[in-house]
């Protein structure tokens, strides 16, 4: 589906009108408004401390907002919670599994914990389509960071959350981890899922987001695709440059990631 | 509702006995340091201590080395408290749609478990140097339920500190004093043979009320009304301690 064409006809999977939130008299959201169109990628973008994950743990009900509203496929996140905890999912910033438990056990303990029947046979499923069979055994204290983040992603997917929230997926990978983590994102959202994620890097929301969202200072200061961004600034120069491989390029090259 | 939050107990506390199988160091440590105070006080001060009672020291001893045991080994409750909240995971379970309080419950009923293991240890050792209870089993059935009572109590102020803590050292720092009260009581010497302020103190703080009512149900004498001061103090500081408990966790999550 065209994003934008059936964005006006159907109902946001995402609505924030006017959100406000202040911790001990400093605000950090001054009235954000933002609609994320069902089974689109939005990338919030903003620099540290701009109030992305303060927005991200208001959607996931972690959080109460002092005003506005929030709400995820129809359901109020302060009114409604526990339905907004059925249609959305958060993957936070810092890879929170049980370093204790094997890859297999944490995907088992969150299927269990969403109520969902055979959770043995999910976690091997996920573990599957993730690429973490061999390392599901494991305890997940040994995984490498990209592995981490994988089984992160995997469990957040456990029950097929209709919105899933990506806070800071790619912060502290390696390259190759970030392109993986990029795949899996691109995944999901041909599947359906709506996918909101915040990010600092541009090259990321450039790569994935079918919408970009600039929260700056507390608001969104612009919100339209890249090629809507593109234009708010003067016309392109042309310019003769020589084109280096990037050091990205040079790094995949040489590890032979590339893909 | 209720079958649920029963669900998700039951799978988080699944969660946290796997990580106390996985290192079952922590029962361990924690049973060393009673030990070794049982095996210093017995063999070592024990044979200058006259506590005016028919039986052997090392008998007189136990019930306040037990309530050691259990004030050390709740520290590591809210050290993983802590380490949970601090890791995101607790977030991560906030953010799905569990019964909230029974991420609490998890580590309450894993903390029972590690406890009593501890606990057990403790007794084993004593047994082997000499211990010996006439006790029946109401007796003993009495014991054990008052020392869950103390080791749910005390959790509950160790989920307090772990909830409250700023760091993994302050997390476990409030059991440090907890560990001394058994020393101002009559867990280890009778209370009149200490000077007046620090007897009052002895015999009116909880320790001194629990002790005496162990020592006499594992002496298989009569217990006394001490045993009712015992429990209102149990009670008493367990609801505290839960309220606290309650209110700080719903507030963390605003």
């Amino acid at each position: 589906m065209s994003g934008a064409a059936a964005a006006t006809l159907t109902r946001p999977a995402i609505r924030i009108r006017g959100l406000v939130k202040s911790f001990k008299g400093v605000e950090v959201l001054k009235g954000v408004d933002l609609e994320v169109a069902p089974g689109s990628i939005v990338a919030l973008l903003g620099s540290n401390g701009a109030g992305k994950t303060t927005l991200v743990r208001i959607l996931s009900t972690l959080l109460r907002a002092d005003a506005g509203e929030a709400a995820v496929n129809g359901h109020e996140v302060s009114a409604e919670a526990a339905a907004v905890r059925e249609q959305l999912s958060l993957t936070g910033q810092f890879a929170a599994v049980d370093e204790v438990l094997s890859g297999r056990e944490n995907l088992v303990l969150i299927a269990r914990l969403r109520h969902l029947p055979d959770p043995g046979s999910i976690a091997d499923d996920l573990l599957d389509r993730f690429g973490l069979t061999e390392a599901g055994r494991r305890r997940a204290g040994t995984y490498s960071g990209g592995m981490r983040r994988r089984l992160d992603i995997a469990m957040s997917l456990i029950g097929d959350p209709a919105v899933i929230v990506l806070d800071e997926p790619t912060t502290g990978l390696d390259p190759q981890a970030r392109l993986d983590v990029w795949a899996t994102v691109r995944q999901l959202a041909a599947g359906g899922t709506t996918v909101l994620l915040t990010t600092q890097y541009l090259d990321e929301a450039e790569q994935l987001a079918d919408r970009i969202a600039i929260l700056h200072e507390g608001v969104i200061v612009h919100e339209g695709t890249l090629a809507e961004l593109k234009a708010l600034l003067p016309p392109a120069r042309v310019e003769y440059v020589e084109k280096q491989p990037t050091l990205e390029e040079v790094f995949l090259a040489l590890t032979g990631g590339a893909r | 509702m209720s079958t649920l939050a029963l669900a998700d107990t039951a799978a988080l506390t699944g969660r946290s006995l796997r990580h106390i199988l996985r290192s079952p160091d922590t029962i361990v440590t924690t049973a060393v340091t009673p030990v070794a105070l049982l095996l210093l006080f017995v063999f070592v001060l024990g044979g200058a201590i006259d506590t005016g009672s028919a039986g052997s020291y090392i008998d007189y001893l136990l019930p306040g080395i037990l309530l050691i045991t259990v004030a050390s080994g709740v520290a590591y409750t809210s050290y993983r408290l802590f380490l949970d909240l601090q890791g995101g995971i607790v977030e991560r379970f906030q953010s799905m749609p569990i019964a909230r309080p029974s991420v609490l419950w998890a580590h309450v009923l894993t903390s029972l478990a590690a406890n009593l293991a501890a606990v057990a240890i403790v007794t084993g050792v004593a047994l082997l140097f000499g211990f010996r209870s006439g006790a029946s089993v109401l007796a003993w059935l009495a014991v054990a339920g008052i020392l869950v009572l103390f080791t749910l109590a005390l959790t509950w102020i160790a989920v307090v500190a772990g909830l409250t803590a700023k760091s993994v050292d302050g997390a476990s720092a409030f059991s440090y004093p907890l560990i001394f009260l058994p020393f101002i009581s009559s867990a280890f010497v009778p209370t009149d043979s200490m000077p007046g302020p620090v007897a009052w103190f002895a015999e009116n703080q909880p320790v001194t009320s629990i002790v005496d009512t162990l020592r006499a149900l594992l002496a298989g004498t009569a217990v006394g009304p001490e045993i009712w001061v015992a429990l209102a103090w149990l009670v008493g500081i367990g609801a505290v301690a839960y309220g606290a408990a309650a209110v700080l966790y719903r507030r963390r999550m605003r």
